[in-house]
């Protein structure tokens, strides 16, 4: 990087901070002196057009057509061929299959492992840190998440020394080292190790604030009765977050349904590790097949669109009680 | 990561709701759960948690001891016999930081756009969601309601829907005016941080004018009367009112969508066009780890950089961090 670009890069930043300044300033100060009649519509007018252009131009237009390339071959034709093509190719199946065990492992490991150490360190000494430690994980990039597990699998010929650890663990219990990345069906699982890893911490933050908002006198009365500590954790916690529950069960498998940079950091989608973001990506921009990238988009979207509607609902819901 | 404004929600009674939404932690209050001090578990759970403390920390440790390490040590034996193999270089970081060579991944260039494209892109889609928020808080009108929930649904749409066409739309609306920027100053390449901003400020639009929404439509509506009755208009009363009462809000959202966007590949790998003009650390990263998969020292070295920036936000400002995160972990 020479200087020249450097004062560049800076130049655009402050130059685009500055235009975007200018704008919203500008729509301001004339919705301030718009004529008396109607102002309330005027200001009403200018405060949502940013947002409307933008998401308008940027989010609705393009789903819809989205969904119409889906239904289109690359020359423009209409046909199913490419719902075709996903049901009926092995690859694709791979992919699809891959999909559902990741929805299905992530969610339920992530939230139980989650559980059980936000109610193992609750009002433990040093809850902070057992919880910083966790949590870490959600703060780094999923590209930085793939780099550092494709280092704990990574794998040295038999007879040398291991530099990945889970290799190294593998040799200490005398057993041969693996090609983990490029063994299918297990790669896939030690893709999913790392989802579970980044999303522990986020159901272990919910789950422990919830578990602290559990009526102490309930635990008490629970107590009191003679329970012990696993009675007291089924019968009187777990109802007691249930709600907290559902939320990170279905925020985690909406955030799993979408997983896309982990795959493609640490395998790339070969080895029968692709999954429905990936193959969207590498059909649409790599292989230049829009038509099938879009069906997958269009797959994505059906396969999300039930539990982002659950929460909606439930929103509404919390609305209409205030 | 859509959204998810219930993890707001998620304590039982409408007080505590309110104190989590401000963001207060329940611990400094003085409630009956500090009284009783009683653990809830034995000391089996605490080996328990101990152990996945320790899993959960190891796979980082690894590699942070590992990008000091010298390059033949890290290709010839493990990080845990650091002991047995001892040695210590800042060599890697200086390598795939400064190194001009063309083998060496470059990673100053990367870290200036990763930090040029995560600023205005936080700002853009903060100052827009702001008005809109205010707009359907404070301003009556017919369908508000119903306006309002069709951008929070929007948050059904997985951004894989709207990239293509998106892209298609750039190319042609984005394109002319990018090649105009670069004949009237040369300076600016024509690769610019154009499309990857307006695309990270449409994405975050939903999420955030639903959560600014949430926090606005609380400040108490005398003071914004009082204001009207003073004749305020709409834009001195956002200006000078309602920002500044927002600004808890204002803050967890801006560290939520700053790191969102460092940590994004998705987005920069379709919009950024991949060269050291525009590309961030992460992409960057991800192809370093396709084509020279194996350089361990480099690897290294170039994760930790990337990860440095949200390490610091996440250990200086945990308590907006957490909170932020947890408002916006079903985005994307």
């Amino acid at each position: 990087m020479t200087s020249a670009d450097l004062i560049g890069k800076i130049l655009q930043v402050v130059g685009g901070l500055a235009i975007f300044a200018a704008v919203i300033g500008l729509l301001l100060f004339f919705l301030d002196r718009a004529p008396k009649r109607g102002r309330d519509y005027w200001q009403l007018a200018g405060f949502l057009l940013p947002t409307a252009v933008l998401i308008i131009a940027g989010l609705i237009y393009p789903a819809f057509r989205t969904s119409l390339l889906a239904f289109q071959n690359n020359s423009g034709e209409w046909t199913l061929d490419n719902f075709v093509w996903m049901f009926t190719q092995p690859s694709t199946l791979v992919t699809l299959g891959n999909t559902v065990i990741w929805v299905i492992l992530v969610p339920l490991l992530a939230t139980s492992i989650g559980l059980a150490y936000a109610y193992f360190i609750d009002k433990a000494r040093g809850e902070k840190i057992y919880k910083a430690l966790v949590f870490m994980p959600m703060a780094i990039s999923f590209v930085g998440a793939g780099i550092i597990w494709r280092f704990v699998y990574d794998y040295r010929g038999e007879g040398r020394e291991q530099i990945g650890l889970l290799n190294q663990i593998v040799v200490w219990f005398g057993g041969a080292p693996v090609q983990w990345l490029q063994s299918s069906p297990i790669n896939t699982f030690l893709l999913i190790v790392v989802m579970i890893w980044i999303q522990t911490g986020f159901a272990m933050v919910i789950l422990s604030a919830a578990i602290k908002a559990v009526p102490v006198e309930q635990l008490e009365a629970a107590q009191l009765d003679g329970t012990n500590g696993w009675q007291r954790f089924r019968n009187v916690v777990l109802p007691g977050i249930r709600g907290s529950l559902v939320v990170v069960v279905t925020t985690i498998s909406i955030a799993t349904l979408k997983v896309f940079d982990i795959v493609r950091t640490m395998t790339g989608g070969n080895f029968n590790t692709s999954v429905v973001a990936n193959e969207m990506y590498t059909q649409a921009f790599r292989a230049g097949e829009q038509g099938r990238g879009a069906a997958l988009a269009l797959i994505l979207f059906l396969l999300v669109m039930p539990i982002v509607i659950y929460n909606v609902r439930t929103m509404r819901k919390q609305r209409e009680i205030r | 990561m859509s959204v998810t404004p219930t993890p707001i929600e998620v304590a039982t009674d409408e007080k505590t709701a309110r104190r989590l939404r401000r963001g207060e932690e329940l611990e400094e209050q003085p409630t009956k759960a500090g009284r009783v001090k009683k653990r809830l578990t034995s000391r089996g759970a605490t080996v328990v948690a101990l152990i996945i403390a320790i899993v959960w920390t190891i796979p980082t440790f690894g590699l942070f001891v590992s990008s000091f390490r010298p390059a033949e040590e890290i290709q010839s034996n493990g990080w845990w016999t650091i002991f047995q193999n001892p040695g210590f270089t800042f060599d890697n970081y200086s390598e795939v930081l400064f190194s001009a060579s063309q083998s060496s991944p470059q990673l100053g260039a990367y870290f200036v756009n990763s930090l040029a494209i995560a600023i205005p892109a936080t700002v853009f889609p903060l100052v827009i969601a702001c008005m809109a928020a205010y707009a359907f808080a404070w301003i009556k009108f017919k369908g508000s309601n119903a306006l309002f929930i069709l951008v929070f649904a929007l948050q059904i749409i997985p951004i894989q829907m709207a990239l293509l066409p998106l892209l298609q739309m750039f190319t042609a609306v984005l394109r002319p005016i990018q090649a105009g920027l670069h004949d009237a100053i040369p300076m600016i390449p024509e690769q610019n941080y154009l499309p990857v901003w307006v695309a990270h400020t449409i994405f975050a639009l939903p999420l955030a004018i639903f959560l600014l929404h949430n926090f606005i439509a609380e400040i108490p509506g005398e003071v914004i009367e009082a204001a009207r009755v003073d004749g305020a208009t709409h834009s001195q009363i956002f200006f000078r009112i309602v920002l500044p009462l927002a600004l808890p809000a204002i803050a967890s959202f801006a560290i939520f969508q700053f790191l969102w966007v460092w940590n994004d590949l998705l987005v920069a790998l379709i919009f950024s066009g991949g060269t050291q003009d525009v590309a961030p650390l992460t992409q960057r990263l991800a192809e370093l780890s396709g084509t020279r998969g194996q350089d361990w020292q480099r690897l290294t070295a170039a994760a930790f950089v990337s990860l440095v920036v949200p390490l610091i936000v996440f250990f200086s400002l945990q308590r907006y961090f957490v909170r932020g995160l947890l408002a916006g972990s079903t985005k994307g």
